[in-house]
């Protein structure tokens, strides 16, 4: 569905250098440095996917993004989405697109969500009919029907993502790209934005892009992730793969009866001590949690103890630390 | 070109949510410009005849070019603030969108202000217009449509050539206003007056001379010989904008957006 190959863009950077004499160098003898915004970029992505594309800032996310979203044009690269290259045929490329930008909004500012609506509806000439079913069912999934009529500055930001989503979907787009659609939102509206991109991806088959840094969205939605850096794939598979990778460690911690004596296990490091609790954490190559746990029922009366795995983001800050991005 | 006026109700009505400004600075839309003519007038109280047109003849050029000119600024407004989009991005959000970007950025914003200085122009035209006597018949009625139709052209090509420097450059767009608000100021008045270089200049290269001075040579019956070419100059004119537009399009490939 969507085939991308070894794409290629590089920017030219005015490079310039603090205080106003460099300043005024700058202005007769500008020197620019060439970024290296994506080398080699492929990948292909199927009907139905829901795909988390991460990365560090400035790792080349948003270029992509753009790039198969018909904005900018690479330097050399193919691109096929649906049968079309984004940047030679644009317009019959973004009837199929939904767009869902984080940090801008897409809505008339001093107009009630409505009239956006309603002018969106010309733009991408949807038929009346489509156009009501949709809406219907957007407002109802998204709970946006009693604030329909409000201007958009009056909107909270999670009221305003969520007008957002339903103003990419009206058109009924067989691909959505989301660039940090919860950014900035409450955990009730962030909850809300996934539960309804889940159901969108099931129930109509819409394929579904995502940039974010807010790992939980990933764990959340992603089956497949890809990672970016410096403008290279350095990764593409499964959520669950890149975590029995990275995930070597569980910790353990453990409350028991008061007791200071010693606590020194093959294969774990203690994180942190006091008398009635200790965390431990456990190298699953040397050593097993049950093993682990026997062990110290054997030295304290233990109260009660849980096994966690490292969080996500912590796989990832490893992640980037080990491609050094 | 029904989305068009779709554009124009939805950003009416996000204008009319701040009334009072709209009011106020419609007023002085009006006023500023106004200024200008009445200055002309006490020249013209002092001299008579410039170059040997009289003080409704040039009104007539006036009211002519200030129409054009605030007709353009209020409905290709979108160009002429182009610098804005790019900065904040939302040139991105017109790219997604499934129709043509010159479209879309006339659709971005309309000045409705501009109705203050639109109106003092048409004061100005009509005040030459019953001062002159001039012989009136369909052709001269259809030229000076095509004047006025000529001057919108020629200020919404000005407006694209400085959006699409835009692609390249932020900094430094105010040159481009030397060609918008200098070419107004220079055709208030019959290109005649000046000399040969800036004749020439707004002649061949930004054809101002089309919008005014060389039809009203035919309006006035200041032509001797063929006088048809000089009805049809402002068609000529407004060809000016095919290369802009194609410029236009050879700048959105160029597009490097923003980082976010």
């Amino acid at each position: 569905m969507i085939q991308v190959k070894s794409l290629n863009k590089t920017f030219k950077v005015a490079k310039r250098n603090a205080g106003i004499g460099s300043a005024v160098k700058s202005l007769f003898k500008p020197q620019y440095s060439t970024i290296h915004a994506l080398e080699d970029i492929s990948f292909n992505i199927d009907e139905g996917e829901i795909v988390g594309y991460i990365g560090p800032n400035g790792a080349g996310k948003s270029t992509t993004i753009k790039v198969i979203s018909g904005i900018l044009v690479p330097d050399s690269g193919k691109c096929d989405i649906l049968g079309l290259t984004p940047w030679k045929n644009r317009i019959d490329h973004v009837k199929n697109i939904g767009v869902v930008f984080g940090q801008r909004s897409q809505l008339w500012w001093d107009v009630p969500v409505i009239d956006s609506f309603n002018l969106l509806k010309d733009i991408y000439k949807i038929p009346t009919k489509d156009f009501n079913d949709n809406l219907d069912l957007l407002t109802s999934s998204l709970n946006i029907s009693s604030i329909l009529t409000t201007p958009v500055r009056q909107l909270s930001l999670g009221q305003r993502m969520r007008c957002e989503i339903a103003a990419s979907l009206l058109h009924n787009p067989k691909i959505l790209f989301l660039d940090e659609p919860t950014i900035g939102l409450d955990a009730v509206s962030k909850i809300a934005v996934r539960n309804f991109i889940k159901t969108i991806n099931k129930e109509k088959n819409v394929t579904v892009i995502l940039t974010t840094h807010d790992m939980s969205d990933i764990e959340a939605l992603a089956e497949r992730i890809i990672l970016i850096g410096k403008g290279r794939i350095l990764l593409d598979g499964s959520l669950t793969e890149l975590k029995n990778k990275f995930a070597t460690h569980k910790t353990l911690t453990v409350d028991f009866k008061e007791n200071s004596s010693d606590i020194n296990i093959e294969g774990t490091s203690i994180l942190s001590r006091s008398k009635e609790r200790i965390a431990l954490s456990v190298d699953l190559n040397k050593v097993k949690v049950s093993e682990v746990i026997s062990t110290l029922s054997n030295k304290i009366d233990i109260i009660d103890l849980s096994v966690d795995s490292r969080p996500i983001e912590e796989v990832i800050i490893d992640l980037y630390k080990e491609y050094q991005i | 070109m029904k989305l068009y006026f779709k554009y124009v109700s939805i950003l009416f009505r996000s204008q009319m949510e701040y009334r009072t400004s709209f009011i106020l600075l419609s007023i002085g839309q009006f006023f500023v410009p106004f200024l200008v003519f009445v200055s002309m007038y006490f020249l013209f109280q002092r001299f008579n005849t410039i170059g040997g047109w009289s003080l409704y003849e040039v009104a007539l050029c006036y009211g002519i070019i200030h129409m054009g000119f605030s007709i353009s600024e209020c409905f290709v407004r979108g160009f002429d603030s182009f610098s804005s989009l790019v900065v904040n991005g939302d040139f991105d959000r017109i790219l997604v969108r499934p129709r043509s970007t010159i479209l879309q950025v006339l659709g971005s914003k309309f000045e409705f202000t501009r109705i203050g200085r639109l109106s003092q122009a048409v004061i100005v035209f009509v005040y030459a217009l019953s001062n002159l006597n001039i012989d009136w018949n369909f052709n001269k009625i259809l030229t000076l449509i095509f004047m006025l139709a000529s001057g919108i052209f020629i200020f919404s090509g000005i407006y694209m050539i400085g959006a699409t420097l835009c692609f390249w450059t932020i900094e430094g767009l105010e040159v481009i206003n030397i060609f918008t608000d200098g070419g107004r100021e220079i055709s208030q008045y019959p290109l005649s007056i000046y000399n040969k270089w800036i004749k020439r200049f707004f002649t061949f290269v930004i054809p101002f001379g089309t919008v005014n001075y060389l039809p009203l040579m035919f309006v006035l019956d200041k032509v001797e010989g063929n006088s048809l070419i000089y009805m049809f100059t402002p068609l000529l004119g407004m060809l000016f904008i095919i290369p802009c537009i194609l410029l236009w399009g050879f700048g959105v490939r160029h597009y490097k957006s923003t980082g976010s």
